[in-house]
């Protein structure tokens, strides 16, 4: 369980995170979702106490993080897989993580067969590991501690897609015995298959919130017809909104019974009539965070 | 101690109830943690390494190119104590430093998210560590000055008193905290790394040439240049006037600045 609530982090005059509200459920997995720069590394930086808020909260199992009398034994964390000493081996990381929680040593070989490193990757230093081992090491160091909240920053970066159907697994099993899980990606496709919830940022503030079924069933009707600008005329005469979506196609804003009975009225002939599911996430991304994306309204 | 809530992981419905919270972590343990961290990065390994092999670096050339009348325990001592001058402090800056440059600080105060109390235990381990090697580099000079006189066919002469080890152990454990407090306020390897040798070769020589010009200076210098007041250290006795010098300068060049990048541990981001 992961509280935040009214969480505001200012650099100077720019607002990074601004009044951010939501909360990540057990036995659920919340996506967190946002252009680069939008301040989802901030605020997960925020919640484990690496970066002081300006105001707000943040709980995690109903506490302030570093409250929590032994963090790694209650909640995962990976910020950034890139972020280990090069120096060090790959046990050796998970020895000392270990080690400060007070578990016992055999949990080192324990997680890294869980994670797929073998005893010889485990031997060599984490500067010659590539991103995907790195994540691999990161992912193990989360898990150590068997936690109940996981909290994870892009994990999916750098791993080869049998790496991320892997990644995909051991979440989906984390939340159906009960863990919360808040993962953040741009990848949209990943977080499409895995997220329950999602919860949408842009330029530090939150854009949308809820479960995923609830968010992409507003993603409207796609309609296709022949006679397009006619098609477009009748919805606006309706008071529907809708807007271009591929050739002779829109995207309107209600369900495909309301738009066929508009078409009817008007005579215009269709080819196509559906939810549009299809377009999904990344529709409903673009389209959310167009106003605050550096491409500006490029959706 | 919880091994059982540990072996439960992967199994069914461990997670479905909320667990007790577990003990909290002990300081000892973050001294265990910090002392392996010390040893098992390669810079750390050899630098440990580096102490020894300077150490008897030290004693042979003293053995090989003294003459006979210099083998005594005090040239040992001297000779072994020019490499520990240089690497005890960075030990101690690498120990701060690479939680940032390494950005291993990440997971470090995730898991431990009250930072004082982490650098706390790195100053504790630094402190011991220093204290350790010092001890080491001095049964090293020990045992060549026995092999040496030896081999020369001349008494061996233990000319250093117990005062003066005492001294000796302050005088290091004191660069040693230079180093730390480097490390604390500049929280960056190399930077710190040239922050000490700014620290200690070049304002040392900046304050003799300010010396040679403003008689102010030379008047003001015992009390306000640390590394004039540390060099009473060597010596191996300090007048009470010496005491207050040392305290004066140290509290300005190592307490005020070890406050301050304290204070900014505490407050800065980790990224």
């Amino acid at each position: 369980m992961i509280e935040v609530t009214a969480l505001t982090r200012t650099y100077g005059g720019l607002r990074a995170v601004d009044d951010v509200t939501f909360s990540a459920e057990p036995g659920r997995v919340t996506g967190f979702l946002g252009p680069n720069g939008a301040g989802k590394s901030t605020t997960m930086r925020v919640m484990v106490g690496l970066t002081p808020a300006t105001s707000g909260t943040a709980t995690v199992l109903g506490r302030k993080y570093a409250d929590l009398p032994n963090p790694g034994r209650e909640v995962g964390v990976l910020l950034d897989a890139s972020a280990q000493h090069g120096g060090r081996t790959g046990r050796e990381t998970l020895k000392v993580a270990a080690l400060t929680m007070g578990l016992p040593m055999s949990r080192v070989d324990e997680l890294l067969d869980t994670v797929s490193l073998s005893p010889k990757e485990a031997e060599r230093r984490v500067k010659n590991y590539s991103l995907g081992m790195r994540q691999r090491l990161g992912i193990a160091t989360a898990l150590i501690g068997d936690p109940e909240v996981l909290i994870l920053d892009e994990p999916a970066n750098g791993l080869d897609p049998a790496g991320i159907r892997w990644m995909r697994d051991l979440l989906r099993g984390f939340a159906n015995r009960g863990g919360t899980v808040l993962l953040s990606s741009h990848l949209l496709h990943e977080i499409e298959v895995i997220a329950d919830d999602l919860v949408v940022i842009g330029q530090g503030r939150i854009v949308a919130r809820g479960t995923k079924a609830a968010l992409l069933a507003t993603a409207g009707t796609l309609v296709r017809s022949s006679a397009i600008s006619e098609l477009t005329r009748a919805l606006a005469e309706n008071g529907i909104h809708a807007v271009a979506s591929g050739p002779n196609g829109l995207r309107a804003e209600a369900d495909a019974d309301q738009i066929g009975k508009v078409a009817l009225a008007a005579g215009v002939p269709l080819t196509e009539l559906r939810a549009a599911d299809g377009a999904g996430l990344e529709e409903m991304f673009l389209e959310l965070t167009a106003d605050t994306s550096r491409e500006g309204a490029a959706a | 101690m919880t091994a059982t809530t540990v072996e439960t992981l992967d199994r069914a419905p461990a997670h479905a109830a909320r667990r007790p919270a577990p003990a909290p972590i002990p300081f000892v343990r973050l001294l265990k943690v910090e002392l392996v961290k010390m040893f098992d990065t390669r810079a750390g390994f050899w630098l440990m390494m580096s102490m020894a092999g300077a150490a008897l670096i030290a004693t042979v050339s003293v053995l090989v190119f003294a003459p006979e009348s210099a083998l005594t325990y005090d040239n040992f001592g001297a000779a072994i104590g020019v490499p520990m001058t240089l690497l005890l402090p960075v030990m101690a800056i690498l120990s701060v430093t690479s939680e940032w440059s390494q950005r291993s600080g990440l997971t470090t105060f995730t898991l431990v998210p009250h930072r004082g109390r982490v650098i706390r235990a790195k100053l504790v381990v630094s402190v011991a560590l220093g204290a350790v090697s010092i001890g080491v580099a001095l049964a090293i000079g020990a045992l060549g000055n026995l092999v040496g006189s030896n081999i020369a066919g001349v008494p061996t002469v233990w000319d250093i008193s117990g005062n003066q080890i005492v001294m000796l152990v302050l005088a290091n454990v004191l660069n040693l905290l230079i180093g730390f407090m480097l490390g604390v306020l500049i929280r960056n390897s190399p930077g710190a790394i040239v922050g000490f040798v700014v620290y200690s070769f070049v304002l040392p020589g900046l304050s003799v040439l300010l010396g040679n010009f403003q008689q102010w200076w030379v008047d003001l210098r015992p009390w306000l240049d640390f590394n004039w007041a540390q060099g009473e250290l060597y010596d191996g006795h300090l007048t009470a006037t010496e005491w207050a010098q040392l305290g004066t300068s140290g509290a300005i060049w190592l307490v005020v600045p070890l406050i301050v990048g304290l204070v900014m541990v505490m407050r800065s981001e980790v990224k």
